[in-house]
């Protein structure tokens, strides 16, 4: 043996050495598609609704993690101590049994979560859903000034938008010009930049031209609407609030709170406050007729109406609604009625389901909502990209 | 830490330390040091200490998880990482101190020649490890970018080949028999003992063993198996199993010695840095780092720790015979004969079975402890009546006695092709979750039904996994199967 090579090191290798940046792309990509996967899961986490958007929440992720055949936990492990250890001691608790109720039953091998915000989460959750059949609405397009965005080059410009390398071309071909002249007086020597070289990078506003749309919320806030109904429908608008916030930068939301009467109100209070009284529900739509026609003109407008109520009307009312209901959905894209109706809930009371099957329109659209599992699923149901091919092949 | 070092300085120390490993007996492969900043260690560290090796997001992810706890201050760096090679190749830290520079280039000796003389490591082929694994790495970029295969495909083979990849034969050292010698084999077993007592017992019937069984024995490595006899299967296919089953095999040995070789180690950068003579700066800094790496780790067990006690235990028990030690094993005359025959001979299992006695688990304070109730709670001491016990719970938590065995019984079960898997229980029960996705993996790969039977609280079950899903197959088909049998 003969002494042994001692390689220095050298920075430019290290900076060239990031090997693993591919892999760990690849493996944000698998996270990223996890969470995905799980978003039901997420969203029916309370924790999420009516959070702010910076709030950075915990994610578990099972699709990342690598399996094997391993052992249960039953099986036991072998450790040191400090010389004072007797059995029965307990020398440690194992993790994750402080969370949740059903502590220790299940292992916490490799137990992976991630955090994200609730922002990059909204992302994730909303990439392929859209308001469907969103029209031109040619009269009123609102402008929308997005990104600033190149356009050309200009002789003038402030000095951060220099195209330097635009500028030392024009500087070159200039001086082959001069050059090929042999009459030209200039000499072999400096060359300098003229005035005439510069070259500015030409800068923008982008405007481009959105169609309106006005997305409005009802819900039934009268007494009937027990805690956990109201959860469930304050998570559905949570969802749909966040969806038209995060997708659509132009998009107006109303929230219409009802009982027996309706009002508009506004964002916090319509996720925050409570109500009683009884259910009238023809006076949240006759409301929303009133908002529609003095403000948001159909034929300007994408009008989208979604409601959320435990079915519990009064039954004189029922004729009245049925109408207003068929009047919102001629007026809107789409209006979407969610039933809220908790499995244990007790008083199962009336549905509204059966009566608002005479709705004939297309863009009609009912779901029933039993716990917080089905939020989600009954959100996509309604939004998801493809459902507007779905209605024109079976209408 | 100001770097208070040249490359000349570790030369100088690399002569000294060569020195005292050629006095002390050590054979060592040639050595190369590269030093390296913390987030090239962090990359060697993801990719196994290779410096070529094929992309996977796990290895992304193994990644992330170290740096996050490197960052967190969770767990700090390792001072060197040596790869099993020739010549071999260690990674020193660049922000590391003279002394701890030092240190570890007596700790790479170390190691560098338990690699090259424990039995373990014959097959695994150093002169060829670093271009193999690059080699590996070239043909799966090469199946990534094939835009008839894809990183997606390549993917899906992959992650469900790691997930087996430690299903395999785990004594390397024992020659694995062919088709033909295990037919062989099969015949001469399959004739009659001769009876001394023929004349008063019934004679026993010849019954021709089923030479067209597959497996014929029992198979434990799964990936290969399912390379071979899946007829469905490509070639890219085929071969990323068998780079992941290559990969496995030369890692298996230092799974199979982790204690050993971290206490041969840490037993000879002690030996070394004692007899170096250091300056009285640097051997206090030495004592530190030294107390450190081999400290008890309460609740855990520290391998390094474990592993240089017992190497100074049985240096000391050989060295002045004591009649304890005398009775149990031979007594050898040259003190330093029996550890090196030792760290040739064995492996952890077989090293803390022969030399873990009672007194040092004792000393160590070793007990086994048990999960109850999301807590674990100690459930044995190292006392006279249950060390043993407690020696042999320790002995199914090293090297591959972590992994459950699991073989191949037949691949053509119901003769429909199903992949009958069987765990050999050995007391401990699978964990459901992971069984269900594993086995999963297993169906992918052989893309038809796939059977495993197993133990599970005592009673005898079977699960199956086909393109209906996961289930847990009724008694009577587990009947029938006996019949078939």
């Amino acid at each position: 043996m003969t002494g042994s090579l001692f390689r220095s090191y050298s920075e430019s290798d290290a900076l060239r050495s990031d090997r693993s940046a591919g892999d760990r792309l690849r493996h944000r990509q698998k996270v990223r598609e996890a969470i995905r996967e799980n978003v039901a899961d997420i969203v029916a986490e309370e924790s999420i609704i009516g959070q702010s958007r910076d709030k950075i929440i915990k994610v578990p992720i099972r699709g990342v993690r690598e399996y094997h055949f391993i052992f249960g936990e039953e099986s036991p492990g072998v450790g040191s101590g400090q010389g004072d250890s007797q059995p029965g001691q307990v020398i440690a608790e194992t993790e994750g049994a402080q969370s949740g109720g059903k502590a220790g039953s299940q292992p916490g091998v490799d137990y992976y979560e991630t955090e994200i915000t609730l922002e990059e989460l909204a992302d994730i959750m909303f990439e392929d859903l859209e308001l469907p059949d969103m029209e031109r609405k040619k009269l009123r397009e609102v402008p929308v000034e997005s990104l600033r965005k190149r356009k050309g080059f200009r002789r003038v410009g402030v000095r951060a938008h220099l195209d330097k390398r635009r500028t030392a071309m024009a500087r070159i071909r200039r001086k082959l010009a001069a050059h090929a002249h042999p009459a030209s007086e200039l000499g072999a020597g400096r060359f300098p930049f003229h005035r005439d070289d510069l070259k500015y990078r030409h800068i923008v506003r982008d405007l481009r031209f959105q169609s309106n749309a006005v997305v409005l919320c009802i819900m039934d806030t009268s007494g009937s609407m027990e805690t956990m109904k109201k959860y469930l429908a304050r998570s559905f608008f949570f969802l749909l609030y966040q969806f038209v916030r995060t997708r659509y930068n132009n998009v107006q939301v109303v929230f219409i709170a009802h009982d027996a009467q309706a009002r508009e109100v506004n964002e916090e209070e319509f996720f925050t406050k409570g109500g009683s009284g009884g259910t009238i529900i023809s006076s949240g739509y006759q409301k929303a007729l009133e908002i529609i026609k003095e403000r948001f003109h159909p034929s300007l407008w994408n009008v989208y109406a979604f409601h959320c109520s435990d079915g519990d009307n009064w039954s004189q009312d029922n004729p009245a609604a049925l109408r207003a209901a068929q009047e919102l959905a001629e007026v809107c894209n789409l209006f979407g009625y969610g039933e809220i109706k908790p499995l244990n809930s007790g008083s199962y009371g009336d549905t509204l389901l059966e009566l608002f099957e005479k709705i004939e329109a297309t863009n009609f659209h009912a779901l029933m909502i039993e716990n917080k599992e089905d939020i989600w699923p009954g959100f996509k149901q309604l939004l998801l990209r493809e459902r507007a091919a779905e209605t024109v092949d079976y209408p | 830490m100001a770097r208070n070092w040249t490359i000349r300085d570790l030369e100088y120390w690399d002569a000294r330390i060569q020195e005292k490993v050629r006095e002390f007996g050590l054979e060592c492969f040639s050595q190369e040091f590269e030093v390296c900043d913390h987030e090239q260690m962090l990359g060697c560290m993801a990719y196994h200490g290779m410096p070529a090796h094929y992309p996977h997001w796990s290895f992304g992810k193994a990644y992330e998880k170290l740096k996050t706890l490197y960052s967190y201050g969770v767990s700090g760096l390792p001072y060197e990482m040596v790869i099993n090679a020739t010549p071999s190749l260690a990674y020193l830290m660049r922000d590391n101190s003279l002394c701890l520079q030092i240190l570890t280039i007596a700790h790479v000796y170390g190691h560098n020649d338990f690699f090259r003389n424990n039995f373990t490591f014959r097959n695994t082929r150093p002169e060829l490890a670093i271009s193999h694994f690059k080699l590996r790495a070239d043909r799966v970029r090469r199946y990534v970018e094939d835009p008839s295969i894809g990183q997606q495909r390549v993917e899906e083979i992959l992650d469900a080949a790691h997930a087996l990849s430690l299903q395999c034969r785990r004594d390397t050292a024992i020659r694995k028999l062919s088709r033909n010698e295990q037919r062989e084999r099969a015949l001469v077993d399959a004739i009659p003992p001769r009876d001394p007592y023929a004349g008063i017992h019934k004679p026993r019937e010849y019954h021709a063993p089923d030479l067209n069984k597959l497996p014929l024995e029992p198979e434990e490595d799964i990936l290969l198996f399912i390379a071979e006899y899946q007829p469905y299967i490509g070639e890219w296919q085929k071969d990323l199993l068998r780079i992941v089953h290559d990969e496995s095999q030369y890692f298996i040995p230092q799974i199979e010695t982790k204690i050993m070789n971290e206490g041969w180690a840490s037993y000879w950068h002690h030996q070394i840095m004692n007899s170096l003579e250091l300056p009285e700066d640097l051997h206090l800094e030495f004592l530190i780092h030294h107390n450190q790496v081999v400290r008890s780790h309460p609740g855990g067990l520290n391998p390094y720790y474990l592993g240089f006690k017992l190497w100074e235990d049985i240096r000391r028990r050989y060295d002045n015979v004591q009649p304890s030690g005398a009775a149990e094993h031979p007594i050898v005359s040259d003190r330093r004969e029996k550890i090196f025959e030792v760290r040739e001979t064995d492996r952890d299992v077989s090293f803390l079975r022969r030399f873990l006695t009672e007194q040092l688990m004792r000393e160590m304070d070793l007990f086994e402890y048990r999960h109850e109730q999301g807590q674990m709670v100690i459930s044995q001491i190292s006392d006279t009546d249950h060390w043993e016990s407690v020696r042999d719970s320790l002995l199914r938590n090293v090297g591959m006695a972590t992994v459950p065995v699991i073989r191949i019984v037949d691949a053509d079960f119901d003769h429909n092709r199903v992949l009958l898997l069987r765990h050999e229980h050995d007391g401990r029960d699978l964990q459901r979750e992971y069984l269900e996705k594993t086995l999963g993996y297993v169906y992918r790969l052989w893309g038809r039904q796939v059977l495993l039977e197993t133990t599970i609280s005592g009673k005898r079950v079977t699960f199956s996994c086909n393109n209906g899903g996961f289930g847990e197959i009724k008694p009577e088909a587990a009947e029938r199967r006996q019949q078939y049998d």
